[in-house]
């Protein structure tokens, strides 16, 4: 905490003599409705102005990828490491200081230092009230007691981050058995996490494999909304946490602006506002997160370098082989 | 009994006696179909990236089944939406039915809801557990063929509709007086001489549809349906492999291709004019008496599911969320950056599908139907694929128009140009050259021909191409994401915005304001419309 309150300070004040009436160039996955607010603070903190893009982070990051080094875009905000992993592996990204990146455990950044976690999104089931025997694994999922009761969404980037991660530490055959199996006990598919929470709260399926954070959009517009959370227990690959992260763009003029930019998403400021306002968890340790949820250093989290999941390629040949994904 | 023969001899007599076209014709049409290559260019530009090469990747077994799924969808679709709006086209046109002019509108207003709003009201009200299931007690199988068949046809008809209307209301009664007059019934003469007159609005509003269908992705993403433009996606949003999605892309411009060569069947070879005065007399109501009762009926229900229900569900997003005390806020400006690009999109189609339509019409050869066929390029395409294609080129070459209105407009246009130009094929068609001959040896320029006459008796078709253009654009998303000015809002991105992270009270708004803007635009230009 007192680290990263020193190195803001510096950093800010290196921003006052260097930067003031820069425009730094957003290109953001994430919504507005959870980054707008944080962008303010840091507009109001630095003097800067800052122009936010917003959209789904994969048509962004093809759109990245198109624009190659015309790409007027400073930073990157994307949903999935998968996306971050896309851009290193297309070389558009800008290795990140180490007062950057050491504020993040190593779980949570790219190994070569070109993307740091910002928030933490864990994989949950999200349950009905009418199951009582709960399921400890995904790999129970395929039973016939779940029959036509689970939800999944084949097409979905945190789906498929999920199932790639099932493939490097399972292997291929044991992914594409699972897969199988829990086509053929009548998973019904969605086409988002949303839907799969709504469905779940009108009872048309009693289990469904999401990310944590939906439920709570759903409870604070309806308190009487009838799912609620499973975090799964003992490193299951059904636990997987994933993050929302930040790279600079490579052909950038602005890598200082930039950096700073990340060095405030990673402040406790921002990283409070995340926890209370999106639910997800805050990476940076000394900022908790909502006490709805079980703290992060609790979770039991499969041991995975997210690193390796940007390779999304064959997991979508594995989704579309298996009939998972049609 | 068809009138076809007789006009088919005057198109040769028409086309000997009118040479090449003017270079003020040729040049713009040529530039337009050029701008409409842009996308193409990209594609094979891009799909050289494919795995395992371009042409293994297209023959595969599972590319070969989406291309079936996709062509199932594009008939279904297209043919129900006919079965849907040519019944209201008449009953608003042809017939003493009362409120006619509020019918028409009602009925054209599920345009402006976008085709993902349309899924997404039909999975919460349909599923087991939905709205309606759980008071009725039944559940429907949503999803897949039948769900996407039924949305896109409620999201689609109307299209077809507009171009049917426009169609109706240029026909010379005097084709249908004369059968009338020889001892046909009301019915047979609708059949015998209506219907065949109707040829090109009829394949022109069904082409509009199934190019639809072709580039939509809000339903089938919705109801899991892959057609084409679903497996592009897929490919762009799991693998963020580009080469894929434009072998995808390649294969779409092909089923378009297809398509094009159907319709131009379907059109028929037959050109029907009015001919006599230029002021076009309108055809006579016909008496419902007893049947009025079914049509408010056929209306009610096509209103109540494609217009109340969805509105139905916005509002109840608004109330629960109200209920629960969220704050909703509002601000104008998207709407005027809405309004605004969607106007200037409207006016720019219309300017880039005259040169075009005319040179089809009236100077008829191989160059200039191919130009015509062309211009339906963009349109078939998904909009992300033919705003990455601007971005490729955008961000390379015109670094000075990219991400600027500019550039927005001029996407808006390669996608949504056969709006208008299908309609202006259709209405000029109907524009008796004679009268334009007349004016030329009067001493007008062939311009100043077609600005002062011609153009002043294709108003119904101006007016429809320019409506359709505008409420198009108004809830176009993928492209616009793309290629906005950074920080610029439209009504479709605030709706998306909120869609997304399922803030639906706080899409209300948004998705509301979007019906209310488009309805007044309806009816603006409907007032303009002497013709009704």
């Amino acid at each position: 905490m007192r680290r990263s309150i020193h190195i803001l300070a510096i950093l800010f004040l290196g921003l006052a003599a260097s930067s003031v009436a820069q425009t730094l160039t957003i290109y953001s996955g994430r919504n507005e409705a959870f980054v707008g607010p944080v962008i303010v603070a840091f507009e109001a903190a630095t003097g800067m102005d800052v122009e936010v893009r917003y959209g789904d982070t994969a048509p962004l990051v093809a759109q990245l990828l198109e624009e190659g080094s015309n790409s007027p875009a400073d930073l990157l905000l994307a949903q999935d490491a998968g996306a971050l992993g896309a851009m290193a592996a297309a070389g558009m990204l800008a290795p990140l200081p180490r007062e950057i990146l050491s504020q993040v455990d190593a779980r949570f950044r790219s190994s070569q230092g070109l993307w740091v976690g910002v928030t933490g999104r864990a994989r949950v089931l999200v349950v009905g009230p009418d199951l009582d025997d709960l399921p400890t694994s995904v790999f129970e999922l395929t039973e016939e007691r779940f029959r036509g009761r689970v939800g999944w969404a084949p097409g979905n980037g945190s789906f498929q981050a999920f199932v790639t991660a099932m493939r490097v530490i399972y292997g291929e055959a044991r992914a594409s058995e699972w897969l199988r199996a829990m086509v053929a006990n009548d998973t019904r598919v969605y086409p988002k996490n949303t839907p799969i929470v709504e469905a779940v709260g009108r009872g048309e399926i009693d289990i469904g494999l999401v990310n944590h954070y939906y439920l709570y959009r759903f409870t604070a517009e309806n308190p009487d909304f009838s799912g609620r959370n499973l975090f799964l227990p003992d490193a299951d690959i059904g636990a997987l946490v994933n993050v929302a992260g930040a790279a600079v763009v490579a052909s950038s003029d602005r890598q200082i602006a930039a950096q700073h930019f990340i060095a405030f998403l990673l402040s406790p400021l921002a990283q409070r506002h995340f926890a209370a306002e999106v639910n997800e968890y805050p990476l940076v340790p000394g900022v908790s997160a909502n006490p709805e949820l079980p703290p992060l250093s609790q979770l039991a989290t499969p041991d995975i370098d997210l690193a390796a999941l940007s390779d999304l390629e064959t997991t979508l040949e594995l989704l579309l082989d298996t009939g998972a994904l049609e | 009994m068809k009138p076809a023969p007789n006009s088919h001899s005057r198109q040769h007599v028409v086309r000997r006696r009118r040479g090449a076209p003017p270079a003020a014709i040729l040049v713009p049409a040529l530039v337009v179909a050029t701008a409409v290559m842009l996308p193409l260019i990209y594609l094979v530009v891009r799909s050289t990236d494919a795995s395992g090469g371009i042409w293994a990747y297209m023959v595969r077994p599972q590319t070969l089944v989406v291309l079936a799924r996709t062509l199932l969808l594009v008939v279904g679709v297209s043919l129900a939406s006919l079965v849907v709006a040519l019944p209201i086209a008449y009953l608003t046109t042809r017939t003493d039915l009362p409120g006619r002019r509020l019918w028409f509108v009602l009925t054209t207003l599920p345009l402006v809801i976008p085709s993902y709003v349309f899924a997404y009201t039909f999975v919460s009200a349909f599923a087991s557990g939905g709205l309606l299931s759980s008071s009725l007690g039944i559940s429907f199988p949503i999803g897949g063929y039948w769900g996407a068949l039924v949305v896109l046809t409620l999201a689609t008809y109307p299209y077809a509709l507009l171009t049917l209307r426009a169609g109706m209301l240029g026909i010379d009664p005097s084709f249908e007086e004369a059968a009338r007059s020889l001892g046909r019934s009301g019915i047979k003469a609708f059949y015998y001489v209506t219907l065949p007159l109707l040829r090109p609005s009829i394949a022109a509003g069904s082409l509009l549809v199934a190019l639809y269908v072709l580039s939509d992705f809000g339903a089938v993403s919705l109801l899991r349906y892959t057609t084409f433009t679903r497996a592009i996606y897929v490919q762009y949003e799991n693998s963020f492999n580009r080469g894929n999605a434009a072998a995808l892309g390649l294969m779409l411009v092909l089923l378009t291709g297809l398509i094009l060569l159907v319709d131009a069947r379907l059109r028929g070879r037959g050109r029907v004019r009015r001919i006599g005065v230029g002021e076009g007399r309108r055809s006579p109501r016909r008496v419902l008496g007893r049947w009025r009762w079914p049509a408010f009926l056929f209306l009610t229900v096509v209103i109540g599911v494609a217009l109340a229900a969805p509105l139905t569900i916005i509002v109840a997003w608004l109330a629960r969320g109200l209920a629960a005390g969220q704050g909703v806020t509002f601000e104008w400006a998207p709407v005027l950056n809405a309004a605004g690009v969607s106007a200037a999109a409207a006016f720019a189609s219309l300017v880039a599908a005259v040169p075009v339509a005319v040179l089809a019409v009236r100077f008829p050869s191989r160059l200039s139907a191919l130009l015509e066929r062309f211009s339906y390029l963009g349109y078939a395409l998904p909009g992300i694929v033919v705003a990455l294609a601007l971005v490729f080129f955008g961000a390379r070459y015109l670094p000075w128009a990219y991400q600027s209105q500019l550039l927005l407009v001029f996407a808006y246009v390669l996608l949504f140009l056969p709006q208008a130009v299908g309609n202006l094929r259709a209405s000029l068609l109907q524009v008796n050259p004679h009268i334009e001959d007349a004016a030329r040896s009067l001493g007008r320029s062939p311009i100043a021909t077609i600005v002062s006459v011609t153009l002043p008796l294709m108003r119904s078709g101006l007016i429809t191409s320019a409506m359709l253009v505008f409420l198009t654009t108004m809830k176009e998303l993928p492209a616009t994401l793309l290629l906005r000015p950074t920080g610029f809002d439209t009504l479709a991105t605030r709706l998306w915005s909120w869609t997304e992270e399922a803030f639906f009270a706080q899409a209300a708004p948004s998705a509301l304001m979007l019906v209310l803007v488009s309805s007044l635009s309806v009816a603006i230009l409907l007032s303009q419309d002497a013709s009704d």
